[in-house]
């Protein structure tokens, strides 16, 4: 719809051909059977189905690398709701893309522990290993070949393993400079990244069999 | 000194947390013994009586929490908080991989005593394999019929859904956990009406921590007595504590509350890095207003913390060593809140972003004498303004350290008179303070 009124610095890219107030139609947005019977699945386990959002939206990122308009017309056609509801959710939550980003996702912790054992340092190692500036890792950018997404992180909670960076969805640390090099070839081959720094193989701290000692 | 394992006992067996192996130590028989011959009352009272307080920050009764719920034939709803994301907090994470029955069991037997039969585990995106973790546990509990329709033939139902939020510490806050977990997204609501009333979908909610939750089969099944044998009068039990920052074996140790400090610090955590020496530390959280070398000996209890002008938080602590600049450390603290703030309060969404530009030009040697009070006004004008503890939670720590290191920050503004350094060198961390480790 042309006559919407859009604020185009805003909506770059994502000017919406339909009015995001209406809810689209199952017919109009061809939404692939395994996304409609996950986001229905995921209604059935609420007393209301909004609830859903979050999950509906995982899953769209989930099968298209990021949150697409069309994705998102597609979760709001099965759930019911306006295109725009969604879009407003995912734009508040940290781990949704409103925009595309590279197939491996990379965050560095810089909060105050990891700060403190290097995390800026290792942040400015994963942008050179992948060719990202390093000014606009602070609020997450796309390497040139458009495969490797690197952000700075707010904690993640994991600050026993700083300095720390969550790879793919998995933690890895304590990380040397060295490490980044290294996780970023691996990434690029299909090789298991980092495989003696991940988290599911740290040991318990204190004194048990294997206590972590620095 | 060693620590006291209650909730990490077995935790270095890999096989605890498959339903197998959680059994052989015992697991599920209190389940058992609730579901089949207890009364919701009963229940309630033990909580009650065992003085456990909560775990994720704010240290309130948790048997007073639930029996707030008003009775009735009402939908219930039990929320386990796991959206663990204070910076310093790393032991619900920790709990939920090592022992995910634990908390299921402790969620459960909590249901029965709010009379809930619909709960959540809300737990933050960014903990995808801990969520897979808990995924698996859930799939197992119903399978052995933990969960779901008519548990063990006792007529209740419990329905458990792990819920997966998408990165936002503001969802960590109660009422913004709620409004997450109904699909939208996660401001704060105010209160009064709280949530044991009129929470989730409007109905009476009774919203807890993980590691308090966890605490509840064991309390079920050794009594309030037993429970009350650990810890201090004020602060019963034990507690699993994150160390971390400046410290030689960061990681989660369970000790008693009232244990000192020093021995968290030292003994356990192995103290500050060869040469260095403890400056300052968050005893709870990034949250907590920082506490110097002087307080090192002052009981791990959430009385001591609060007497101390602090608190313990979710009981992580942070330590910063003589090589941490403290103007930088305050300001990573702000840039923090700034980031999480929601916007919906402007005290907070203003608030933290001055404060934060503020922090800036300290630090970048461009500061004047008197920002070091107008940084400190700001943060009084933030607490107790907004819906939620949010900005409060920078303007304390702030404040603390504004109040306590003001000779460093004045060294930094006169420093900053002598030597304009260029805007880009000073860019996070300086060079002076990189990698201690």
């Amino acid at each position: 719809m042309a006559e919407l009124p859009v604020d185009a610095a805003l909506t770059e890219g994502r000017v919406p051909d339909r009015s995001p107030e209406e809810i689209p139609e199952l017919h109009e947005v061809d939404c692939p059977p395994e996304l409609h019977e996950y986001i229905e699945a995921a209604m059935g386990r609420y007393p209301d189905r909004k609830s859903a959002s979050l999950p509906a939206l995982w899953a769209v990122q989930r099968r298209y690398g990021w949150c697409t308009p069309e994705g998102i017309r597609q979760a709001a056609a099965v759930m019911r709701v306006t295109p725009g509801y969604l879009e407003s959710v995912a734009s508040f939550y940290d781990l949704f893309h409103t925009e595309p980003v590279g197939t491996h996702k990379i965050a560095v912790c810089t909060n105050i522990s990891c700060w403190m054992r290097g995390g800026d340092e290792l942040l400015k190692a994963f942008c050179e290993a992948t060719g990202c500036d390093p000014d606009e890792a602070r609020h997450g950018t796309t390497s040139p070949d458009g495969d490797l997404h690197v952000t700075r992180f707010e904690c993640l909670g994991a600050c026993d393993l700083a300095p720390m960076a969550s790879i793919d969805e998995r933690y890895f640390g304590p990380l040397e400079a060295a490490d980044a090099a290294t996780a970023i070839e691996q990434l690029r081959s299909g090789e298991d990244v980092l495989p003696g720094k991940a988290l599911e193989k740290r040991p318990l701290a204190g004194d048990t069999e294997g206590g972590a000692d620095a | 000194m060693p620590e006291t394992r209650v909730l990490l006992k077995h935790a270095e067996d890999p096989e605890l947390r498959t339903l197998a192996g959680y059994r052989g130590y015992g697991g599920y028989e209190t389940l058992e013994r609730a579901y089949r011959t207890m009364e919701a009352d009963e229940v309630l009272k033990e909580l009650e009586d065992s003085g456990l307080r909560g775990r994720g920050g704010a240290g309130f009764s948790m048997g007073k929490k639930a029996s707030f719920l008003p009775r009735g034939d009402m939908q219930k709803y039990l929320c386990c908080n796991a959206d663990e994301s204070e910076p310093g907090a790393f032991k619900d994470r920790e709990l939920m991989m090592r022992n995910p029955h634990q908390l299921i069991e402790g969620i459960a037997i909590a249901a029965l005593a709010a009379d809930a039969t619909l709960a959540f585990i809300f737990i933050r995106g960014e903990y995808d394999l801990v969520a897979d973790i808990l995924d698996t546990a859930v799939a197992e509990a119903y399978e052995a019929g933990y969960l779901g329709k008519d548990i063990l033939g006792s007529r209740r139902d419990l329905e458990l859904v792990v819920h997966r939020g998408a990165g936002a510490y503001i969802c960590g806050e109660e009422t913004a956990l709620l409004d997450s977990l109904e699909g939208k997204r996660g401001n704060p609501r105010l209160k009064p009406p709280f949530p044991a009333v009129q929470g989730l979908y409007g109905g009476p909610t009774l919203i807890n921590n993980v590691e308090t939750l966890s605490n509840v089969p064991r309390i079920v099944a050794r009594g309030a007595e037993w429970f009350r044998g650990f810890g201090t009068e004020q602060s019963p039990g034990t507690k699993v504590v994150s160390v971390s920052g400046c410290v030689r074996r960061p990681g989660n140790y369970e000790v008693e509350l009232g244990v000192p400090i020093r021995e968290l610090i030292y003994d356990l955590a192995g103290g500050p890095l060869e040469g260095r020496e403890v400056k300052a530390f968050y005893p709870g959280g990034s949250s907590s207003p920082v506490l110097t070398p002087a307080d090192l000996d002052l009981p791990y209890s959430f009385e001591a913390m609060a007497e101390a002008r602090s608190m313990l938080g979710s009981g992580s602590i942070i330590v910063a060593d003589d090589s941490i600049s403290i103007p930088h450390m305050a300001l990573r603290t702000a840039q923090f809140y700034h980031h999480e703030s929601c916007g919906k309060c402007t005290p907070c969404r203003e608030g933290t972003n001055w404060t934060v530009k503020m922090l800036e030009r300290v630090v970048r040697g461009e500061g004047t004498p008197m920002d070091l009070d107008i940084i400190a006004s700001v943060q009084e004008n933030i607490i107790g303004h907004c819906l939620c503890v949010l900005g409060d939670a920078m303007a304390m720590p702030v404040g603390a350290m504004v109040r306590k290191f003001r000779e460093e920050f004045e060294q930094a503004i006169a420093a900053a008179g002598e030597a304009p350094r260029p805007i880009a060198a000073v860019q996070g961390a300086p060079e002076t303070m990189g990698a201690s480790a």
